[in-house]
């Protein structure tokens, strides 16, 4: 008999026993109860949000798995596949940064590899609280976490040998009590070869293979569905510890015995371990399967089937063989020095059946366990502070005296300022695949054998979404699509990881509808698939939640890796075009709403983000990768945070000492003097700059006109200096090398002060 | 640019090279290298390396890579439980984590048995390279003299740096000028080259520092050095000059896509090394 202590004690609604019970037919067994509550918990039921993500679209002639699997996975010609996927690791990394983080890229790792692909690159969306105080000091929480996060990706990922070529970094006191740490992995597979988690033929046997099972991450998957509060720090037992060496031998031993057919199926042990792996690959082939933990190979003594069942120890397979080809796999991870054992074996009665020495300890259906878990549609409301928030009064406000000092202190903001201090501490070389460096635009990696190359650009904006959830799904669909376009790939596939707080608040729920909605309405404009993806719910603390935040993953294929474009111009007496409005927003606030410069200069974070409009979207971004094929843009760079005097900025710093010289039109006569601000700083999406050389400045200017996009050659390369004029009056000018100083330390003199101090180093460092 | 591949290779015996047990393994492209992506047929005396796979190795496939389809010459990798280096001319031993490194960097893997094999070799003067973790094992089993600390800002550092060309008369230098500036990426922990003064005094009496860190001018500064090793060494050789270590990656710096060409000089060497030796 369950106590209703132990009912609740597993997070399971009155309602959600009654329907276990049902299923059962019985009264379940602690260990029953312990595999349905860790497999019906939001972490992986995706309960309140599985009827929403079916709004996103999910086919395109390129995809060749979509939701469903450990990964997606697009064609990218050659008969290989591009295998992708994003996944959150929070909750841990707040309780433990560095093995946080560094399982976090483990678990993507393993989803990758599961397919049958080779990883070949690593990204990561991070989000923390705010990095400096009102007084611009470094706020030592923050400190502490970015270290451990950064430190614990580079642990695990330089090890294992993947390297990790970009990502993006925010900081916003919404995160203070949740960072959040999203992991993006990618790898090649042969496309007829994609392995599946499936376990079908009745009497195949089951491998367990890898790391021993441990007391560790028991019940993490609850954890993850749960908010914090200050117990949280009692949580340390569930969160696991990484091991990068042991999953490089799984790593190589998995592909090795994937050359091999002698493979039925494959999965990884993460999120409810043995429970998940067992009964969803069993519940994918239609059968049962039946385990006896007492064969699984322990760390610790003495644990129970409960635990053995419901552990998150990292490292660990799960194998179904072709029976008869037993020997060959087992050669394969000798030779690695893994041992894999024989737990158990695929039946025909579609049943989860779990032995303790051969006495039956669980006895569940396979698919209502995995499938029949119930889904939620959570009430949403319109949130409360929305209307208010979304005013911005600018007659309230001065403008600054020095645009000149502003754009040097925008450019010195933590989220532009130069992440070298984050990228340098990741192998971002190794596999010699990596043929854009990071911080110069969207990763990019070559496919060695084919001319081919793969950009990778991860993106979000809490401020954006937390100011309108669907336009911030929107911009966030946008962006990293544009970015990608600007390395010279077209998109072909994205994935994503939604971030939100308690699906239960229905103001939360409404912030979570509204950004798929964004996200779908994106995708679909743009000819986007979703492949797959990740759900991160109940980031909140202490009754705090986060900036909604919807993070995605948009992957894009090069034809020839060798036209890859980064944000840098190239060389000077270059024309420099703006591809898109030369007045941001026109329609709207003039792309103040949101911004960077609000936010940095006047503290505040207000107004609507600028609106995307997908038909000019769409014609820019082919405009760009277009020009790229032909050769005939020298460099791209996306207008984002900071506004085009900002972008056009970092596409002279590290340039190797090129200036430029802009002169943009305007002012329009607005009243309210902010009019030379918005064409500096103004955030509007859909707007890019080039360079090109003189002789096609023109041919770049009318394939613009006759795509429906705006584009007017703005000023010239060259010189040490920056300089923007507005209708040709100087509004700001500023030397070259002031600027890569302000934003190569912006960042590093809060997270490294020593490092800035020595600035001799830093000269040669830029 | 597109490496040169056989048909019957197909594109994933690039992306996966040689592999073990049901590995795909693709023909030898021996004779053959690319020049800006163009295949080009040769004749120069063949040459092959021997590429050391420690379980933890991870750039064991950037030397492959480098050796096989950027020089186009013959590579093998062999397994560091084995005792055949396959009649390779050198022996490489690349980056990586050789078995987790959880215990001291390289202090397992001198006792695997391949490298009683590259013992043998190395005192037959046979050429031997160590690259990164690669250069800790050589220190760790006594091959090189010295250890490596942890980078003097204590991170990990990834980023191209320059080196200088101290000595010449090295398999792995001999294709460059003395005083050459070569610009390649580190990728370490632990790469802060230590020993004590008068072991470093007869090092360089003996003229075995073979790279030293330096800017782009070749002025070897403490702002150039990027992990605080002791006189800003990058590189060492041996008594004999035949085992070179070092903790910079040519390999991963051998074509233009990468960000520099300047590691190529070192492989080529040890091929031109090769070449004579077969002349003489």
């Amino acid at each position: 008999m369950i106590e209703q202590a132990a009912i609740d004690a597993h997070g399971l609604s009155a309602e959600e026993y009654r329907r276990l019970v049902e299923i059962l037919g019985r009264e379940p067994t602690l260990t029953e109860l312990g595999i349905f509550s860790v497999m019906w918990s939001e972490h992986c039921s995706y309960k309140s949000s599985r009827r929403h993500l079916r709004r996103f679209p999910t086919d395109g002639p390129r995809v060749l798995q979509g939701p469903g699997e450990n990964a997606g996975a697009v064609d990218v010609g050659d008969g290989l596949a591009a295998v992708f996927k994003i996944e959150s690791h929070n909750h841990p990394s707040f309780i433990e940064p560095y093995q946080g983080a560094a399982t976090g890229v483990g678990g993507i790792i393993r989803d990758i590899f599961t397919m049958g692909a080779r990883p070949i690159a690593l990204l990561d969306s991070l989000r923390f609280g705010a990095l400096e105080d009102e007084l611009g000091r470094p706020t030592p929480e923050t400190v502490r976490l970015v270290d451990g996060v950064v430190a614990g990706i580079a642990g695990y990922g330089n090890s294992i040998g993947i390297p990790t070529v970009g990502g993006e970094v925010a900081f916003e006191p919404g995160y203070a009590g949740n960072p959040l740490v999203n992991v993006f992995c990618l790898g090649v597979a042969k496309a007829e070869r994609l392995a599946k988690g499936v376990a079908s033929g009745a009497g195949n046997p089951v491998y367990y293979v890898g790391a021993r099972t441990g007391r560790d991450g028991i019940h993490g998957a609850t954890m993850a569905s749960a908010e914090f509060d200050d117990s949280s720090a009692d949580n340390r037992p569930a969160v696991q510890v990484g091991d990068p060496f042991m999953e490089k031998l799984l790593l190589e031993a998995c592909l090795e015995v994937m050359e091999t057919d002698a493979l039925v199926g494959i999965q990884d042990m993460g999120a409810a371990g043995l429970t998940c792996s067992t009964c969803e690959m069993a519940a994918r082939g239609g059968t049962g399967i039946d385990v006896d933990v007492s064969r699984v190979p322990q760390r610790e003594t003495g644990m129970t089937p409960y635990e053995i069942m419901l552990s998150e120890s990292q490292e660990r397979m799960l194998l179904v063989v072709r029976r008869g080809r037993e020997a060959e796999v087992e050669r394969v991870f000798d030779k690695w020095d893994l041992h894999a054992v024989r737990i158990g074996e695929v039946t025909g009665d579609g049943l989860l059946r779990v032995r303790d020495r051969g006495r039956v300890v669980a006895e569940i259906p396979n698919r209502e366990l995995a499938d029949a878990a119930p889904l939620y549609d959570r009430p949403t409301r319109y949130p409360a502070y929305l209307d208010e928030a979304q005013q911005l009064d600018l007659s309230a406000l001065s403008v600054p005296p020095d645009l000149t000092r502003t754009w040097l202190d925008l450019l010195a903001a933590p989220a532009i300022a130069s992440k070298r201090w984050i990228y340098r501490q990741y192998d971002h070389m190794v596999r010699t695949n990596t043929v854009a460096l990071p911080g110069l635009g969207a990763a990019v990696v070559r496919i060695k054998g084919t001319g081919r190359a793969l950009a990778m650009s991860v993106d979000g904006n809490g401020r954006h979404a937390w100011l309108d959830p669907r336009e911030g799904g929107r911009l966030a669909v946008a962006e990293a699509a544009r970015n990608v376009a600007c390395a010279g790939a077209e998109p072909i596939g994205a994935t994503n990881c939604l971030n939100f707080g308690n699906p239960e608040r229905p103001d939360i729920m409404w912030q979570f509808v509204e950004a798929v909605d964004g996200i779908a309405e994106g995708c679909r404009a743009l000819g986007i698939p979703i492949t797959g993806g990740n759900v991160s719910l109940y980031n909140e603390t202490d009754g705090q939640a986060i900036d909604p935040t919807p993070v995605l993953g948009v992957v894009g294929l090069l034809e020839d890796a060798g036209r890859v474009l980064t944000r840098l111009f190239p060389a000077a007496g270059l024309d420099v075009v703006l591809l898109g409005d030369a007045v941001p927003d026109p329609a709207g606030a003039g792309g103040l709403g949101g911004s960077e410069y609000l936010k940095r200069v006047h503290g505040l974070v207000r107004g609507r983000p600028a609106a995307v409009d997908f038909d000019r979207e769409r014609a820019l971004q082919r405009l760009v990768v277009d020009a790229a094929r032909r050769g005939m843009v020298c460099s791209a760079h996306d207008c984002a945070e900071g506004g085009l005097a900002v972008a056009l900025a970092e596409c002279c710093i590290e340039s190797g000492g090129i200036g430029a010289r802009v002169d943009l039109p305007g002012p329009t006569a607005s009243n309210d003097g902010f009019d030379v601000v918005r064409a500096l700083f103004g955030e509007s999406p859909s707007r890019i700059i080039v360079s090109v050389t003189p002789a096609r400045g023109d041919e770049l200017l009318a394939r613009a006109r006759s795509a429906g996009v705006p584009a007017a050659a703005i000023g010239r390369t060259g010189g040490d200096r920056l300089t923007v004029s507005v209708a040709g009056d100087v509004v700001a000018d500023l030397a070259l090398k002031t600027a890569e100083h302000a934003w190569a330390t912006g960042l590093t003199r809060h997270l490294d002060p020593a490092a800035v101090e020595g600035s001799a180093s830093w000269e040669s460092a830029l | 640019m597109a490496p040169p591949v056989e048909p019957a290779a197909g594109v994933w015996g690039l992306i996966e090279d040689v592999r073990g047990i049901g590995g795909i393994r693709i023909p030898e492209a021996a004779g053959r290298t690319s020049s800006g992506g163009v295949p080009v047929w040769r004749r120069d005396p063949p040459m092959k390396f021997a590429i050391v796979q420690f379980p933890g190795s991870n750039c064991d496939h950037d030397a492959y890579h480098a050796a096989r389809h950027v020089l186009g010459r013959q590579a093998e990798f062999v397994w560091h439980k084995d005792t055949d280096l396959r009649g390779a001319d050198a022996v490489v031993l690349p980056g990586g984590f050789s078995y987790g490194d959880y215990l001291r960097t390289g202090a397992i893997a001198r006792f695997s048995p391949v490298m009683g094999r590259i013992r043998e070799f190395a005192d037959d003067g046979g050429p031997v390279i160590g690259i990164c973790n690669g250069f800790q094992v050589l220190l760790e089993a006594g091959f090189l003299e010295g250890a490596l600390l942890r980078n003097r800002r204590l991170k990990f550092l990834c980023r191209h740096v320059h080196v200088r060309v101290e000595e010449t008369d090295t398999p792995f230098s001999c294709g460059a000028s003395a005083g050459q500036v070569l610009r390649l990426p580190i990728a370490h922990g632990e790469g802060s080259y230590h020993a004590p003064p008068e072991t470093v005094d007869a090092l360089e009496a003996n003229r075995q520092v073979v790279f030293r860190y330096c800017d782009a001018e070749g002025a070897a500064t403490d702002a150039a050095n990027p992990n605080g090793s002791l006189r800003g060494i990058a590189g060492v050789c041996n008594r004999r000059r035949n085992v070179v270590g070092l903790m910079p990656h040519p390999e991963r710096a051998c074509e233009s896509a990468l960000g520099s060409e300047d590691g190529r000089v070192v492989l080529e060497s040890v091929v031109a090394a090769t070449a004579a030796a077969g002349a003489a």
